[in-house]
């Protein structure tokens, strides 16, 4: 099935003996210049690129006090050394994150410190060449900017960080990485990351209303540009074709549905997902943020909900307002934005909704935190929210549900190993590597308490689980969308005779 | 006066004045440069107050790196809380009369010492034994140990093996403070114990020991969850919502 070695899943956590180099081989395919120069980036490597990236790390830690307090501030203690997934499903010891972050800290010191301008061996400073250039390309893109290492770091230090500096200084000398930066042009250019236009996207949405109807009688609408509606939804655009995810979409729709919501998609804003974030972009990461922001006033609605992705969660959640705010001309009852699970949730506290939960009896199900919805937002008004409502929807509408071990979810929850612009096909051994801590504790609820299925709130991890379940033993189907759980046992009150449609899964 | 003196005066005058603005430079360059996103670890404190604690929780616990592996917390928070101690207890010989708390935490501060040893030879074991540490450790991370080892060892033989003239230590360190070089005692080992001090002093803005103020800095520690609530801004990104009219 694959032309590199499977990890076995043992009993987690196993901390492998070091294995150096195993990892150096692995790298994505390069971008091009159709893909850079939309980006605002050079085309290919220039000439002067020692030059351009020393001076670009001098601007971004100017401008990011993140990057240069991390710098300065580790003490190679070696507290983070075992807790990222991909040192634990590969060996690389440059996979630790406190190597990783070395990468950058070495050339930082060289050019930018007293100790490493006139000590350089002392410190490990090194000059800016193609070899450290090379080694940033390959390790810097093993990162998924899950942020597990700063949950342990006594500073907080935050590896994502150094990776999206790194990306930065990259892009910034022309070395960018095809599969963000492609996908990054057809959000600027189309709207979404899939290059989706809009009459495609109204056929979908079509063929989606009809397929709803047929299956449950009832006329769900999956709304597109609608003026004057009051919720836009911004959602994945991987929600409108791939699966599990679309039939998270549906779930939204019934909700909206059943809570008689005024709703609508846009055409302009058609994606949640912000690679931007992942190339370490600010300006990339803003110009496709604020496309939300002008869909939302055209549209004149009044509120903004986002659909399940993870890190489209947190640029949401912790970036939009910044971004892309104020948001004034909003309804200011409500949170900007709102989480679909916490209108979800709110609707099941004030009764809004009924359900049928052994719909999903036929399933044990046990939830996987996201990286950036568990460790980089917040749902709810209070701290730890993220990881409750979700918890409690999904109790609300299965019978059997079961938590994986504690020390893999939560805050500590283990990256699916396709986040951070990592979910592409030319990194496949490093994704199914990367996944081996999620897939060991997965397997230990499934040996243990005869879990049956994965639930998610991730365009990203979703996609990732069914492409690397299949590795492990699993089958791709195993992964599903939180939402459609919830669209499943939902009780529609206008659909016509449902007897024979609620006890077909015996 | 002799050369000796004298030299050992300017020394802890030139350390000194390194490390004060040494420091200096890099919290002024730390709090100048601005945090442009909200990036708190979450789940994260929703209030001010909230933060303050988390921090407390940092600085004093450790409580990340309890979390994170109970080796390297035992014996780094046994090193640091042992080394506040001494330094609190040093204050005597830069105070007069002596405060009272100073007087108090005396006897703690002596035995304190041994604490700092075990930890600092813990952390030190830990870089050759545990792979994983071994490999991420650098020439200028043994010599870091080995200074403050350093400074442990000959700092415990004037305790609690051969003692030296500390009143006359004393009187040449106040002297210090008003601008006289006054005698010091020529005993090795404390003549070693201030040049390690003062070697200290003077890495200290240029190494890894700005750990210490880097902690208060640390946007993923030090920011409130209130990102829907209220704007955040920095000056920089600010200048590109002005350069767009309009939307
Ligand atoms: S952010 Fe996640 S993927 Fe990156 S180094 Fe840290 S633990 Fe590993
Ligand atoms: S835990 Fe933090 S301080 Fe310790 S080695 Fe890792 S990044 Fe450095």
């Amino acid at each position: 099935m694959a032309d590199f070695d499977i990890p076995e899943l043992k009993e987690i956590p196993e901390i492998p003996p070091l294995k150096e180099g195993a990892m150096a081989h692995s790298k994505p395919f390069e971008s091009k210049p159709d893909f850079q120069e939309p980006l605002g980036f050079p085309g290919e490597l220039v000439d002067n690129w020692e030059q351009v990236a020393v001076e670009k790390l001098g601007e971004l830690k100017g401008k990011f006090r993140s990057l240069q307090v991390f710098l300065d501030s580790c003490v190679k203690c070696g507290a983070c050394t075992d807790k990222c997934h991909y040192f634990l499903g590969t060996a690389d010891p440059k996979n630790m994150p406190v190597a990783r972050q070395d990468l950058l800290r070495k050339v930082y010191r060289r050019y930018y410190t007293f100790a490493g301008k006139f000590f350089p061996k002392l410190v490990g400073a090194v000059d800016m060449t193609k070899d450290v250039l090379d080694e940033w390309y390959s390790y810097f893109h093993q990162c998924s900017q899950c942020r597990r290492c700063s949950v342990y770091c006594p500073y907080g230090i935050d590896t994502a960080e150094i990776s999206m500096a790194a990306r930065e200084i990259m892009d910034a000398v022309g070395l960018g990485q095809k599969y963000c930066n492609e996908i990054i042009a057809k959000v600027h250019k189309i709207g979404n990351n899939l290059g989706l236009p809009e009459p495609a996207l109204a056929d979908t949405l079509e063929g989606l209303e009809e397929e709803v109807k047929d299956d449950t009688g009832v006329d769900i609408k999956f709304p597109l540009d609608v003026k004057g509606a009051e919720i836009l939804l911004v959602t994945p655009s991987a929600d409108f074709f791939a699966e599990p995810h679309v039939d998270g979409l549906i779930g939204y729709a019934k909700v909206f549905h059943e809570t008689g919501a005024s709703w609508t998609l846009s055409s302009y804003a058609s994606e949640a997902a912000n690679f931007g974030m992942f190339i370490g972009s600010y300006e990339n990461m803003r110009r496709i943020s604020r496309r939300i922001r002008k869909a939302a006033k055209e549209l004149g609605v009044k509120r903004i909900i986002f659909g399940e992705c993870g890190h489209a969660w947190r640029v949401a959640y912790s970036f939009l307002n910044t971004l892309a705010g104020p948001w004034d001309f909003l309804d200011p009852n409500y949170p900007v934005p709102q989480h679909i699970c916490e209108y979800t949730w709110e609707a099941i506290q004030q009764g809004k909704l009924k359900f049928d939960p052994s719909e999903n009896d036929h399933m044990t199900l046990t939830f996987h935190d996201s990286c950036n919805v568990a460790r980089a937002s917040r749902m709810g008004d209070k701290p730890g929210g993220q990881l409750e409502i979700p918890r409690n929807i999904l109790k609300t509408v299965c019978n059997n549900y079961v938590d994986m071990p504690e020390n893999t979810i939560g805050e500590a929850t283990f990256c699916c190993g396709g986040g951070g612009g990592l979910l592409t096909d030319d990194l496949m051994e490093l994704r199914v590597k990367g996944a081996m801590p999620r897939m060991a504790a997965y397997k230990s609820v499934v040996d243990d308490y005869g879990v049956t299925n994965l639930a998610a709130i991730c365009a990203i991890c979703k996609t990732q689980f069914a492409k690397v379940l299949p590795y492990y033993g699993f089958t791709m189907d195993q992964i599903v969308s939180l939402h459609q759980l919830v669209g499943d046992a939902l009780i529609l009150s206008d659909a016509p005779g449902d007897d024979d449609d609620t006890d077909d899964e015996e | 006066m002799s050369a000796l003196s004298v030299s050992y005066a300017l020394l802890f005058y030139v350390a000194t004045l390194i490390f004060v603005i040494g420091v200096a430079r890099k919290i002024w360059i730390y709090a100048k440069t601005p945090a442009p996103l909200k990036i708190p670890t979450m789940p994260a404190p929703v209030t001010k107050s909230g933060v303050v604690l988390r921090m407390a929780r940092e600085v004093v616990l450790f409580a990340s790196l309890f979390k994170s592996n109970k080796w390297i917390w035992l014996f780094g928070w046994l090193f640091h809380m042992a080394m506040f101690l001494v330094l609190a207890r040093h204050l005597r010989y830069f105070t007069d009369p002596v405060w009272w708390w100073v007087n108090l935490i005396q006897p703690f501060g002596k035995y304190a010492a041994f604490g700092m040893l075990i930890g600092l030879l813990g952390l030190w074991a830990r870089r050759f034994f545990v792979e994983r540490i071994r490999y991420i450790t650098g020439p200028s991370d043994h010599l870091m140990l080995a200074l403050l080892l350093g400074i442990t060892i000959t700092g415990m033989s004037m305790t609690f093996v051969a003692h030296t003239d500390i009143v006359m230590v004393k009187d040449f360190f106040r002297g210090l403070m008003v601008g006289s070089i006054r005698p010091l005692p020529d005993d090795i080992n404390l003549l070693l114990h201030l040049a390690f001090v003062a070697a200290l002093l003077i890495v200290f803005p240029v190494s890894k020991l700005l750990h210490a103020p880097g902690v208060f800095f640390s946007p993923t520690r030090n920011q409130v969850d209130d990102a829907r609530e209220k704007r955040h801004i920095a000056p920089w990104a600010a200048e590109l919502d002005a350069a767009e009219s309009g939307n």
